[in-house]
């Protein structure tokens, strides 16, 4: 009986939402709201358990490890956002996270965004056993990253031979963008039979 | 001060933290690594969620009050929210039968029921629903009016097909009219449509990802540069 219920009840909301195929209309917006109040409450659910309860109340009531009071008073800043009076005290929580944030973003952005995937490019024929399809395969990769940079490079007007090596640049992109739209579009698509595979089978099974 | 305080601080955290990864002292790694980083910044972060969920109330109490437009839809989401936040923290974990709690964020918990028969079922309706506009959008705009446009529009199809098995039953047809895979001149080989998407991925594709990545890299770190020497200040916000 539960069964039923609950892929009814799944069932009965992804029909208004996709009543918005139609047009805008009650169903679908009392859906909307719907799901936005039940994430944000998924989410205070998960925050409370997993962060608040893990982080704050236990490790300082339960275990006394009051250094946590610390940062506790400066998220406790955020709660300045209720009154206008008090509002400029968000700014210091927001200075630490982006502090701290920005300044060990930057080695690591060096190391994992730039320096790694440099060498994964450069390295591309050091592959042991390397067939000729591989090196055409590597030399296609290093052109297309090559020319796809010196598209986004606008210190030099992309006249001449620039101008040539940022139109190449464009077609690498082109085909890099048709590929991404693709796999989106099959993604999705898949998506959809997964919803109609729950309506058709597991609500109404019609389908076995 | 209200502002030069905030200013200073990010300066100051911005630069001792840009060593942090660095360098491999025991102290650094276990308080400023280990203890900062990874456990004071998620309990600050704790406290963000508060003001979040905070004005996102304010946002529909406001509506409610002025009775503004569609304020109806304003109590369904504050429905939502209070009642999937007081089933997780105030609920008490009374056992309602089937197996399940009235309480808590366990797999069992009402919580948890609402959340995979309500929640989840909207979402993936959501996102699937974008695949008529996607469809709708490339129906209108996809059109081979350039060499840039062309190669878009093959590329897309040709990632489409080879993704499905259409693309496989064309493929083996091919195979069998060119004699198997015995025969000396491959030419359905351009048939191939799982192949070719797959080195549409691993190169062309891969390759512009990496570009573009290396682009993210560089506007990461200029934008880091920005806010710890107070170039960028928007996150400031006012005046005052």
């Amino acid at each position: 009986m539960i069964n039923i219920i609950q892929t009814t009840i799944g069932a009965i909301l992804t029909l208004s939402i996709f009543s918005f195929l139609y047009k805008d209309n009650p169903l679908y917006r009392i859906a909307e709201h719907l799901l936005i109040g039940i994430s944000v409450g998924y989410i205070i659910g998960q925050q409370y358990h997993m962060g608040f309860m893990n982080y704050v109340i236990t490790p300082i009531f339960k275990e006394g490890q009051l250094i946590y009071l610390i940062p506790s008073f400066i998220g406790l800043m955020y709660l300045g956002f209720f009154s206008q009076k008090t509002s400029w005290l968000i700014r210091f929580p927001i200075a630490i996270s982006l502090g701290i944030g920005a300044g060990y973003g930057i080695p690591y952005t060096f190391q994992a965004s730039i320096f790694i995937q440099l060498r994964e490019t450069l390295t591309v024929f050091s592959e042991p056993g390397i067939t000729g399809f591989g090196i055409f395969s590597g030399v296609l990769f290093l052109l297309g990253v090559f020319t796809a940079i010196v598209y986004f490079f606008f210190s030099w007007k992309h006249r001449g031979v620039v101008g040539i090596v940022a139109k190449v640049g464009i077609y690498f992109l082109m085909i890099g963008f048709g590929a991404s739209f693709g796999l989106t579009v099959m993604g999705r698509i898949s998506l959809l039979i997964g919803r109609f595979l729950f309506l058709f089978k597991d609500w109404l099974h019609i389908i076995s | 001060m209200k502002r030069q305080i905030p200013l200073m601080l990010v300066l100051t955290l911005g630069i001792i933290y840009f060593f942090v990864p660095l360098v491999s002292i025991p102290w650094v790694v276990d308080n400023l690594q280990y203890e900062v980083f990874n456990k004071w910044l998620k309990i600050i972060g704790v406290f963000a969620v508060i003001m979040s969920v905070a004005s996102l109330w304010r946002r529909n109490a406001v509506k409610i009050k002025r009775k503004s437009g569609d304020y109806a839809y304003s109590y369904l989401e504050l429905i939502g929210m209070v009642l999937m936040a007081a089933l997780a923290i105030i609920a008490p974990r009374w056992n309602i039968g089937n197996g399940m709690v009235l309480g808590g964020i366990g797999g069992n918990s009402v919580y948890n029921w609402i959340f995979m028969n309500m929640q989840v079922p909207m979402q993936a309706t959501m996102f699937s629903m974008l695949a008529f506009y996607i469809a709708s959008a490339a129906y209108r705009s996809f059109r081979a009016r350039n060499i840039e446009a062309t190669l878009l529009l093959i590329t897309a199809a040709i990632v489409m097909i080879g993704r499905v098995p259409l693309g496989e039953n064309i493929y083996q047809f091919m195979l069998k009219l060119n004699g198997g895979e015995a025969a000396a001149f491959q030419w359905s080989r351009i048939f191939d449509f799982q192949g070719i998407t797959q080195f549409i991925l691993d190169v062309p594709n891969a390759a512009t990802k990496r570009a573009i990545g290396f682009g993210v890299a560089m506007g990461m770190l200029a934008t880091s540069l920005k806010i710890i020497f107070g170039i960028e200040k928007s996150w400031l916000g006012g005046t005052e």
